[in-house]
């Protein structure tokens, strides 16, 4: 019996002993979902909920046994199919998925946020489109992160808008179609370049060697292509990633989009949405233009830094609470960006971990967030105060989520900006010194958000907010459980990491001749006083 | 026995989690006995530990313990691993001490509070951040630690959070507290990019390595994050405010142990510090230039402060100073020394303070102080122990200590060091002179609770005037309404006149028998009328004449009680303040306050106060000047210490220092004898409002932070609103080419786009679902 069901699920793809198409199924179980989805008819609002879900957990269910089954020291891609479908011969397209230590926990985490997200709220009307959509898009999300065909690459990329897009359009608040256009033109526009880029490189590739691929690691492994041109096919890739992440300044689609979305869309917008761009930086970016990236790293390190500083000076002064929270993010992807392109072993290590914690944190606090609007139908903090009074579980939860955000070591927040600074300190100690205030920032706008909401006396109509309700504490623990966890005991996630970006960095130093990791141990000066102290001499040089 | 180093966090953590799932269950007084008991088994696990780490050679007493890897990445790693010398087990001792005693001492406090398990909670994980920080064995964990403590400090000050400036106080608390965290962050970084580990061991064991820039930028920047956590000039701000937490918080968190775990982390990188001594000396300048500078700038201030605790806020800042001065001159025994005699005492003087706002219904100002000592009569022994002690009398424990730091400075050698005595030694003074001002307003001379202060006084004669003006206006009113009538009846008369007149020409003009008799009698009336009327006026002229006199008798009340409120003086030193004659309208407020009787606080209050006492009149052989072998603190920490630091100064210069800090001590205690017990001379004169105020820096700290700060957010929020958005919002409607039908035009794209992409994506997922499943 179990080794039927070992067969039946693990039987026929290749990769790590694994022959069922796991990853594969991680596309199309949430695609099937939405066609089910779609297929019940309207009135079945309990249904579409449930297929949803169904779909959701069991995308979730399998993202974790990915994870449980993926060999942590192995820094190359697994679960690959040795042999992938092609797909069109002769533009050698195929069907090639694959997760290494830097896509693993973004796959994970999507899988882990698409159920809470169905479950954490119900849409206030036509049940039907919306659940069918959002399963559509976790299918979407999850092909950008899987797949190592450029070309699967940019049609997940370009396909994953349109759900969002009609999310934040039809279920939104306020100003929603000017924030869905805006947030669709922003992002469709920034690709738009890139497509051009893709084929570029694809040409190139095949002048040098005859073969059309577009195959990442053929690619990458082939540089076929001048550092002039590999330069700019680059830019137009860090132009469609940074509007997704968004780098400053093309971040402005971002607080309109999160403030008019609707929570669970702003719960995955922040979650696994931003990732989108800074995975593309990894996978797109620093795999496939080495020698561009390195180039362009110091710009893209102060860009990185302006966001930091810009996000927390213009959270700050937010007078809507969501607002807030979105400018929050602009920050905190300015330090994934910043790690990215400090490119150390510790800051790359951080930046992959701070995008999972950024997506647990954040989309923690635009559930609690979301939360409190439906039950007080107000953003705004003028008109809120005292809620800790009436709702002190609430106010508790959002106190850890609030210090995960604010990176108080011990929970999760806090590793990721750590282990990027550091990094970034060894390639540039000034950048890095600059970028470490960022973190003074966060206690600025974050906790004073607090007081004026939480603490204080209650104020306005809102004087007694109902108290967390068991769906929503059943939505909030697995989620604050990882928070505590991953900042306590973060190794299991770091150590399966870091093996793929070692492989990364290994790649890079590789294929730029002038570069080499900048590492520790470069401060200690030649003329050190060990003689006057008449102890061992300079062991601690190299 | 080593390994019981583990239970010290352990008890707490398992404290803080339970109180968190059944702490309201738990109810008053469990919880707080519950958490009571979880720190006192922490400190029964550090006496362990320190019996083990005393049962190891000399050599051997720095144990690591790990736990496990926390946060490996590339070439960095940093463990969750113990490390246990005697400078740790030191620090828990008195940590973890009295920490219990504040806990049972809480239980008392917190009566009644509607979140009395939760602050056991908090006092829970606090002991536990504490112990971490105490305890991790490189940088990164201590981190942890300090941010943990941050935290607490955050909650505790907040706990009242529904007044507005206990919320703004814990905020300001952690915020004060990330700048220097960033300089603590930016340290470590400095430690891994230039040594390639955080570990303390090997700091210490590499430090003479290092070159002099980094050393100096290393130890700088550690001081950065001192001067956040143990309030140093420019960062001290927040500790004062901080009191706005319940007292035993402040004791606790604010006095005895957070506050000194920044002296703490320049203890624990000794070998950093003692290198910048020897080859960057104008770094260790700095730190003790700043913390002298701390210690006589918060003793100017704490001079002037009315609020008990304030002056002990500020004292503790001043104290810390002095623990920064140690450790600036490199003698972190010294260092280490006080901040143990200082937890003693300090703690004490909090709890102190703690029980008599308790027995004064919650009232701070010491203004209305005064006559304590017999109504409180355990808290106003213990207390005065703990002056005695703050103030550098022999033999009570602050003398010791203190005396040590100043020989420290004395030793640096050359002007340098004379100027860090000196003005060590004049913050001694004042201290003196703070201290037992507080002292002697809140437990000697009269009980003055029932007075009216300045205010009520001004109010009450404010009232008396006002009334006396009400009654002048009241005979005006009147006055007024008799001119009034005057004049009625003056127009009267006049009417009756012209009517006798008419009456008159009538007799005379008339001519038949019947029409003469009629006009007589009408005459005869008319006479009557006018005779009336005049009789009147005479009345009304009268009336006029007495509400013109009773005007000017209350226009004299007026100005009597005017030029009496005018010449009322400030009651004499020591004199009680009246309102005298407008003693009727004093405010309500008085009359309630002269009817509360302070009392002593229950057992769970008095008992850490005894013990806190007695450590505080013994706390000093632990470290006695005369031969090295009484030199317990020295002997046990030295393992810990890089290098051994020997005080170089003839017996004769020491005693010499000595009696020159006690007659500095005295002259402070004696001059605030004569003032405030003797009412020698005007208080008014020293308690300057500059002082008072702190020299107006926090307010222009405040004011600059609200203004120019606040408009520079706002300016980019501006920025971000109009230019940034607009400009990428502009460059897209450009590159499409229109203006006004941008917003239609890409509405019918974005809809005609979405629809292709979403048919062609499912087109393709259908294709390939047949063709993988053929």
């Amino acid at each position: 019996m179990i080794n039927l069901a070992n067969n039946l699920l693990f039987a026929a793809e290749g990769g790590t002993e694994v022959s069922f198409p796991v990853l594969t199924s991680l596309i199309v179980i949430p695609f099937l979902g939405a066609i089910g989805v779609a297929l019940v008819p309207k009135g079945r609002v309990e249904v579409h909920r449930l297929v949803a879900l169904m779909a959701s957990v069991v995308t979730g269910a399998m993202s974790v046994w990915v994870l449980l089954n993926f060999d942590r020291n192995d820094g190359g891609f697994q679960f690959r199919n040795p042999d992938p479908n092609v797909w069109i011969e002769s533009l050698g397209i195929r069907w090639d998925l694959a997760v290494d230590g830097i896509s693993l926990f973004l796959v994970v985490l999507t899988g882990f946020l698409f159920p809470l997200a169905i479950v954490g709220v119900k849409p206030e009307h036509s049940p039907k489109n919306y659940y069918a959509w959002i399963i559509l898009l976790e299918a979407g999300v999850m092909g950008v992160f899987m797949t190592l065909d450029l070309f699967f690459f940019f049609v997940f990329f370009e396909v994953v808008l349109v759900p969002m897009y009609f999310l934040i359009g039809s279920w939104g608040h306020g100003n929603r179609i000017y924030a869905a256009t805006k947030f669709f033109i922003f992002t469709m526009f920034g690709s738009a370049l890139m497509l051009v880029g893709i084929l570029a490189i694809v040409f190139l590739h095949e002048d040098a060697t005859g073969i059309v691929t577009f195959d990442v690691v053929a690619l990458a492994e082939g540089q076929n292509w001048g550092d002039t041109v590999g330069r700019w096919v680059f830019l137009s890739f860090v132009l469609a990633f940074s509007v997704k992440v968004p780098v400053f300044p093309v971040h402005t689609w971002l607080p309109d989009a999160h403030t008019e979305a609707p929570t669970a869309g702003s719960v995955i917008l922040a979650g696994v949405m931003l990732k989108l761009g800074t995975y593309g930086f990894f996978r797109y970016g620093l795999y496939l233009f080495p020698e561009a990236a390195t180039w362009f790293a110091p710009v893209l390190m102060i860009l990185g830094t302006i966001g930091i500083l810009y996000g927390a000076a213009a959270a700050t002064m937010q007078k809507d609470l969501k607002r807030l929270v979105a400018y929050s993010s602009v920050a905190h992807l300015g330090f994934i960006v910043l790690g990215t392109f400090a490119i150390t072993t510790e800051s790359l290590t951080g930046s992959v971990s701070q995008m999972v914690n950024h997506g647990l944190s954040t989309g923690a606090l635009f559930f609690l967030v979301g939360w409190m609007y439906e039950r007080t139908k107000t953003r705004q903090i003028s008109e809120l105060g005292g809620i800790q009074k009436s709702a002190p579980l609430f106010a508790g939860f959002f106190t850890l989520v609030m210090l995960s955000s604010v990176g108080l070591p011990g929970l999760n927040g806090f590793v990721g900006e750590f282990l990027i600074l550091l990094g970034a300190f060894v390639a540039n100690p000034w950048i890095a010194s600059v970028a470490a205030t960022g973190v003074i920032f966060a206690a600025v706008y974050l906790l004073w958000a607090y007081q004026r909401v939480f603490h204080g006396k209650p104020r306005g109509e809102h004087t007694d907010m109902e108290e967390l309700r068991p769906s929503e504490l059943m939505v909030l623990m697995p989620m604050v459980v990882l928070i505590v966890f991953l900042g306590v005991y973060p190794k299991p996630m770091l150590e399966r990491i870091e093996p793929s970006i070692e492989v990364l960095v290994a790649h890079i130093d590789e294929n730029v001749d002038d570069w080499t990791e900048p590492t520790a141990d470069v401060l200690i000066a030649e003329d050190s006083h060990d003689d006057e102290e008449g102890e061992e001499g300079g062991e601690g040089e190299e | 026995m080593i390994n019981f180093v583990y239970l010290i966090p352990l008890f707490p953590l398992l404290g803080c989690v339970t109180l968190m799932l059944v702490g309201k269950k738990m109810g008053e007084p469990s919880a707080g006995y519950f958490a009571t008991a979880a720190s006192g088994l922490s400190f029964i696990a550090t006496v362990v530990t320190f019996f083990g780490l005393r049962a190891l050679d000399v050599e051997e007493r720095q144990v690591t313990k790990t736990l496990f890897e926390w946060v490996p990445a590339g070439n960095f790693s940093a463990n969750a691993g113990f490390l246990v010398d005697p400078l740790s087990v030191a620090m828990l001792l008195f940590i973890t001490g009295i920490g219990t005693l504040i806990h049972l001492y809480s239980v008392g406090y917190m009566h009644g509070d509607e979140n009395f398990s939760k602050f056991f909670l908090y006092l829970n994980m606090f002991i536990f951040a504490m112990s971490i920080l105490v305890l991790g064995d490189n940088l990164l964990l201590t981190f942890l630690g300090w941010e943990g403590v941050g935290a607490c400090s955050y909650f505790l000050v907040s706990f009242w959070f529904s007044e507005e400036k206990n919320a703004m106080a814990g905020k300001k608390a952690f915020i004060t507290n990330r700048v220097g965290d960033w300089g603590f962050m930016v340290a470590t970084f400095l430690a891994f990019a230039s040594i390639g580990s955080i570990d303390y061991l090997t700091i210490n064991g590499t430090a003479a390595q290092l070159s002099t820039p980094v050393l100096a930028a290393m130890v700088l920047l550690l001081f950065v994050g001192v001067m956040g956590k143990s309030a140093q000039f420019p960062l001290y701000l927040w500790l004062p405010d901080a009191m706005a937490g319940p007292t035993p918080v402040s004791a606790l968190i604010h006095a005895a142990t957070m506050v000194t775990s920044g002296v703490y982390l320049l203890t624990r990188v000794n070998g950093l510090v003692y290198e910048a001594l020897l080859h960057a000396q104008w770094v260790t300048n700095i730190i003790a230039w700043v913390g002298v500078g701390t210690a006589f700038f918060a003793a100017t201030i704490a001079i002037a402060q009315t609020d008990i605790k304030k002056v002990l806020a500020y004292s503790t800042v001043s104290q810390l100073g002095y623990m920064v001065l140690a450790v600036g001159s490199g003698v972190f025994v010294a260092a280490i020394f006080h901040m143990i005699t200082h937890a003693f005492f300090k703690a004490l003087l909090f709890l102190g303070s703690g029980s008599v706002i308790h027995g004064m219904d919650n009232d701070q100002d010491m203004r209305r102080y005064g006559g304590l000592r017999k109504l409180l009569p355990i808290t106003s022994a213990t207390f005065i122990i703990g002056w005695l002690a703050i103030a550098g009398v022999p033999p009570f424990a602050g003398f010791w200590s203190k005396d040590e730091i100043l020989l420290s400075a004395w030793e640096l050698g050359g002007i340098n060091g004379k100027l860090l005595w000196f003005f060590g030694l004049i913050t001694a003074l004042m201290t003196g002179f703070y201290m037992s001002r507080q002292v002697f307003l809140t437990f000697y001379g009269d009980y003055r609770f029932g007075d009216p202060d300045k205010d009520e006084v001004d109010q009450a004669w404010d009232g008396y005037i006002a009334h006396a003006e009400a009654e002048k206006d009241e005979a005006i009113t009147a006055r007024e309404a008799a001119a009034t009538k005057l004049e009625e009846a003056n127009v009267a008369v006049e009417s009756r006149n012209v009517a006798f007149a008419k009456a008159q020409m009538e007799v005379t003009q008339t001519t038949s028998e019947d029409d003469l008799a009629k006009a007589q009698k009408a005459l005869d009336t008319a006479s009557g009328a006018l005779e009336k009327a005049e009789a009147g006026v005479v009345s009304a002229q009268d009336e006029l004449t007495a509400a013109s006199a009773l005007v000017d008798v209350k226009d004299q009340a007026v100005s009597s009680v005017k030029s009496e409120a005018a010449r009322r003086v400030e009651p004499e030193p020591g004199e009680q303040r009246t309102a005298g004659a407008a003693s009727d309208f004093l405010p309500d407020a008085v009359a309630k306050r002269a009817e509360h009787h302070p009392h002593e606080s229950g057992w769970q209050m008095a008992t850490p106060l005894v013990i806190l006492a007695f450590l505080s009149i013994v706390g000093g052989v632990i470290q006695l000047p005369f031969t090295s072998e009484v030199h317990f603190l020295e002997n046990w920490l030295e393992p810990a210490l890089t290098f051994e630091h020997k005080f170089a100064s003839s017996a004769g210069t020491k005693v010499a220092l000595a009696v020159v800090a006690i007659i500095a001590g005295a002259v402070g205690i004696m001059a605030a004898v004569s003032v405030y017990l003797r009412n020698q001379g005007d208080p008014a004169k020293i308690e300057k409002q500059i002082l008072f105020d702190g020299w107006g820096y926090d307010r222009a700290v405040t004011a600059f932070m609200g203004g120019p700060g606040a408009k520079m957010f706002d300016a980019i929020t501006w920025l971000d609103a109009n230019i940034v958005d607009g400009m990428v919002n502009g460059t897209g409607s450009l590159v499409r080419g229109t203006g006004s039908t941008v917003r239609r035009f890409q509405n019918g794209l974005v809809r005609s786009y979405a629809m292709s992409i979403t048919l062609g994506s499912i087109g393709l997922l259908v294709w390939f679902v047949v063709r993988i499943a053929a």
